[in-house]
């Protein structure tokens, strides 16, 4: 039965993007038969060349991938580095960590209402400080440098690498080679990064890899918040693909093959980063300088992880506020009366997308959970791991940006008349989810100390048993933890869940998309607030298992 | 055609794996057949869901259609239409001939230019020969029968009146533009207070059709495929006005709003002074909400502006087509119309002939408070019709081109 996990598995994941990225390559060389497209050329790449724009969408998505993760990993590297075991560090992780159920979306509506010339921000000094009786006229929402869609991505992967960071960090001994490190003189800073990064990194090397694919191929955090014209590549190709002229079809097929080729690129050069820094980081611990004045540094690294805290959850608050607000003009600080006309209003039309966002959610995730489980325990008794090429394969769903595969599976979907089904939806939810569940637990699963089960084999305990008795139980805080970011996964997908149900099976997250081209900050501060409380009781769960169920073994509560 | 013989192949083969599901469509000229054969179908309606008004007036149409026809209707919560022609485009793709997602689509212009031109409706003439087809105003608004100038041919059936309105506050801003040329004289004297939704947006490409109308050397052009004209020579003034006007616009038109809710979240935020909508009753329902101040109002342009007609389409496949004839049939009925108009529900205009209706449904209509900032229809004044889809689709390509880069 185990030995049928890994096949399984590599079906599902590979299945739909192979088929997906057949739906797209054929059109993108020419080929499309009900449009007309019957023989196979360049005309489509050409096409895409022509478009206006197209080498800045190209660098801004490149810039966004590359900058973005680069910000995020190293406010939480120097964060963990400079606070880690402080009360700082608890109090933040503790306000951080459920961040990460928030949907980008919605932090995205939250941070523009916050940082726009008409938001929240100004409103709090305007007009007694400012003087301004109207909003000033400031670009600083949809700038064409993409500044402030990077920004909102910054504060939104913070919490994903942080909490991607700590799952992995019980397994690289950062307590006692803090320890070592200290009393051989070295700072809190230095210390981490020369004795706990190297170890650390290596395990959340995956993570930081999908952070890289995600913002380079962002659609909905740069709708709100992104450069307009021209926008970020992925955002083109969405438009191109719901262009009424479905001529279009062709140069959209290409720029997803362009889109793909951007996202590599983006990994590799991030590679070569990778090397740059090794080496400088070698010759750093060969000067044998301690970093003993490291207070600026450790101030600066809570103070950026602070200010990304306090964007999501400011904004957050924005729309709350929003959710119940009458009237609401600038430059009001709040609203001048309050109403739960919205929530009223929402109450009737939620109860289907939230069951639905459930079923689906609960269902994805534990499936991925026993493939995920049954593919890592095979690994453990066979001892082959199936190396880098495993890796491509669990890779692929996070690296293919979505928007470049999914209408090819959505005509797979058709062909077999499961277009519009819960089951299908929960298939095309798994192709994301999956990854991520595995991503969040193989690191940690595999820095498992094997010795533990050597030791229960030779007292006499089966493999089985081994596995329930032993080695579950002990990393029962990662399995959770891949679990509720299995969960927040499905709650936020809604390209997949959109073409795949075909409008059928409306969740959450698709029905606040809907909403939100209405720009009614009432109704998407409703949405908001529904589409965060799904996956934050995931997250919750996740955490307070673990410390309830080991209250009394500390070394046990791994994740917490 | 080989395309076609090839589809055929596949629909052939298909039907046989399902057991030859496809029967022959409702005649909608023998309606009791058609209300005996939908009772008890369900109804998939995509339609666009950004406004929540239109969604509970949905909400009310499916409540309806179930109580008077036994006919269940599940309102797909739509973002773009666009989305939808690509989702009936991809089951033909996949030869999928009968039993679609998507029964009754909300369209007009160019995604129903695109529809027929692709045949991806149902075959035609079903709209025409609904029994309340027989109180549209086709002569009064021709419009209904000529969608963007393309023919309508009974493959959509009219169920609204929409037409391009100006608001602004007259508390803040007295005296409106109400032409193209006192438009950049007034964005000269506020800067940065001006903006339009970034085309190919629906309401952003009707405002360039809009100052086009104003600005082009020979209206007759625009009734004719812009192909057959000389585009560049049409267009030449209104990019020259374009280039005059964004330097004085919202952040210098380097950043565009979204749509025309984010145009109206604008003016509600204070950052801009003049918006505009589709919607006739547009700024009387956001006052009614609290969203606008109660000093708001609408103006039309000295010329008119733009209107045009919103349908719902069936498409080839759809699988319940007698439930989407009987829900299209109900949303022109004089009950459905005069519920829409009423401005604390939705306040989109009738397709009907008023004169047409009996005394009791016309009181009904007239006694129907259209709103403090609405327009009457004399004040709504000419009404400009849409150019062929192809200036949309040629002026949307020629603004990217000059500003998207």
């Amino acid at each position: 039965m185990l030995r049928l996990a890994p096949p399984l598995t590599i079906l599902v994941l590979i299945g739909p993007v192979v088929a997906g990225l057949v739906g797209v390559a054929l059109p993108a060389f020419g080929y499309l038969p009900v449009l007309g497209g019957e023989s196979f050329g360049l005309a489509p790449f050409a096409d895409l060349a022509a478009t206006a724009g197209l080498g800045r969408s190209i660098l801004l998505s490149l810039a966004a991938g590359l900058i973005t993760t680069l910000a995020a990993l190293l406010v939480v590297t120097f964060f963990i580095a400079g606070w880690l075991g402080t009360p700082v560090f608890a109090v933040l992780r503790r306000i951080v960590s459920p961040l990460l159920s928030v949907p980008h979306a919605a932090a995205a509506f939250g941070i523009a209402f916050l940082i726009a010339p008409s938001g929240w921000l100004v409103r709090l000094v305007s007009p007694e400080l400012t003087g301004w009786r109207y909003p000033p006229d400031f670009l600083v929402v949809n700038d064409p440098m993409g500044l402030a869609m990077m920004a909102g991505l910054v504060a939104k992967e913070i919490p994903f690498l942080l909490l991607m960071a700590l799952a992995a960090l019980p397994q690289t001994d950062a307590a006692r080679s803090a320890h070592v490190a200290a009393s051989l003189g070295y700072g809190k800073t230095a210390g981490f990064l020369f004795a706990v990064f190297p170890r650390l990194y290596r395990q959340i090397r995956l993570p930081v890899f999908a952070v890289i694919a995600y913002a380079s191929s962002v659609v909905d955090v740069a709708l709100v918040l992104g450069p307009t014209n021209p926008p970020p590549l992925a955002v083109q190709l969405v438009r191109w693909m719901n262009d009424p002229d479905l001529a279009m079809r062709f140069r959209a097929s290409a720029g997803a093959l362009l889109q793909i080729a951007v996202t590599l690129s983006a990994i590799a050069v991030w590679i070569l980063g990778e090397r740059l820094v090794a080496r400088l980081g070698a010759a750093a611990v060969a000067s044998g300088r301690r970093g003993t004045a490291d207070g600026a540094v450790r101030f600066a690294a809570a103070a950026a992880m602070s200010l990304a805290v306090a964007a999501i959850v400011l904004g957050l608050a924005g729309l709350a506020v929003w959710s119940l607000a009458g009237p609401w003009r600038f430059p009001d600080v709040l609203p001048a009366s309050f109403t739960l006309e919205g929530w009223h209003r929402a109450a009737g039309t939620l109860a289907d997308p939230v069951a639905a966002t459930f079923v689906v959610g609960i269902v994805a995730t534990l499936v991925a959970l026993v493939l995920t489980l049954a593919c890592l325990e095979n690994e453990a008794r066979t001892g082959r791991d199936g190396g880098d090429r495993s890796l491509l394969v669990l890779y692929l769903p996070l690296l293919v940006p979505q928007v470049a595969f999914l209408y090819g599976l959505q005509v797979l979907f058709f062909r077999f008349g499961l277009d519009g089904t819960l089951g299908a939806v929960v298939v095309a939810h798994l192709v994301f989810v999956l990854p991520y569940v595995f991503l969040a637990l193989s690191d940690p699963w595999r820095a498992f100390d094997r010795r533990y089960v050597a030791v229960a084999a030779t007292l006499g305990a089966s493999p089985a048993r081994a596995f329930w008795r032993v080695r579950a139980p002990m990393l029962l805080a990662a399995i959770l933890v891949a679990a509720a970011v299995g969960f927040a996964v499905s709650v936020g997908q809604y390209l997949p869940t959109l073409l795949v149900g075909g409008g059928r099976v409306p969740t959450v997250t698709t029905e606040a998309v809907a909403l939100a081209a209405g720009r009614d900050r009432r109704v998407i501060g409703v949405y908001a607030i529904v589409q965060m409380v799904l996956p934050f009781v995931g997250f919750w769960i996740a955490l307070a298992l673990p410390a309830v169920l080991y209250r009394d073994r500390s070394a046990m509560r791994a994740a917490a | 055609m080989t395309i076609w013989k090839r589809l055929g192949a596949a629909a052939l083969v298909l039907g046989l794996a399902t057991g030859g599901a496809a029967a022959a469509d409702p005649d909608p000229k023998n309606w009791d057949a058609v209300l005996a054969e939908a009772k008890g179908e369900t109804v998939y309606w995509h339609a666009w869901a950004g406004e929540s008004r239109i969604n509970d007036y949905i909400a009310w149409v499916g409540a309806e259609v179930e109580k008077r026809f036994g006919v269940k209707l599940v309102h797909a919560k739509v973002s773009d239409t666009a989305e939808v022609v690509a989702r009936v485009l991809a089951e033909k793709t996949a030869g999928k001939t009968g039993g679609g997602s998507v029964d009754l689509v909300w369209i007009n212009g160019e995604n129903f230019a695109a529809m027929k031109r692709e045949g991806l409706l149902a075959a035609a003439p079903w709209s025409s020969a609904l029994p309340n087809y027989a109180l549209v105003d086709t002569a009064g608004k021709p419009t209904t029968t000529s969608d963007f100038t393309v023919p309508v041919d009974g493959l959509e059936a009219p169920w609204g009146m929409a037409q391009l309105v100006f608001y602004h506050d007259t508390a803040r801003t007295p005296d409106a533009p109400k032409s193209a040329q006192s438009l950049i004289d007034w964005a000269a004297a506020h800067p940065g207070r001006f903006t339009y939704p970034q085309p190919p947006d629906f309401t952003g490409s009707t405002f360039l059709k809009q100052m086009l109308y104003e600005l082009v050397p020979d209206r007759a052009m625009l009734e004719k495929p812009a192909e057959e004209t000389d585009f560049d020579a049409a267009a030449a003034p209104l990019f020259a006005y374009l280039d005059k006007l964004h330097p004085l616009m919202w952040r210098e038109g380097r950043a565009f709003p979204e749509n025309a809710s984010a145009l109206r979240t604008l003016l509600a935020d204070g950052e801009i002074e003049i918006a505009f909508s589709f919607h006739q009753t547009e700024a009387s329902t956001a006052i009614g909400k609290g969203e606008l101040p109660d000093t708001v109002r609408s103006y039309v342009m000295d010329i008119g502006t733009i209107g045009n007609t919103h349908f719902v389409a069936m498409p080839f496949n759809a699988n319940a087509k007698a439930g989407a004839m009987v829900v299209a049939d109900f949303l022109m009925s004089p009950d459905a119309q005069i519920e829409k108009q009423k401005p604390e529900v939705w306040g989109d205009f009738t397709v009907l002939d008023v004169a047409r209706l009996a005394a009791a449904d016309r009181a009904r209509l007239d006694a129907i408070d259209l709103g403090i900032a609405t327009l009457s229809p004399a004040e709504l004044g000419k009404v400009l019709p849409e150019p062929h889809p192809s200036w949309m689709v040629r002026l949307e390509e020629a603004w990217k081109k000059r500003y998207g880069a």
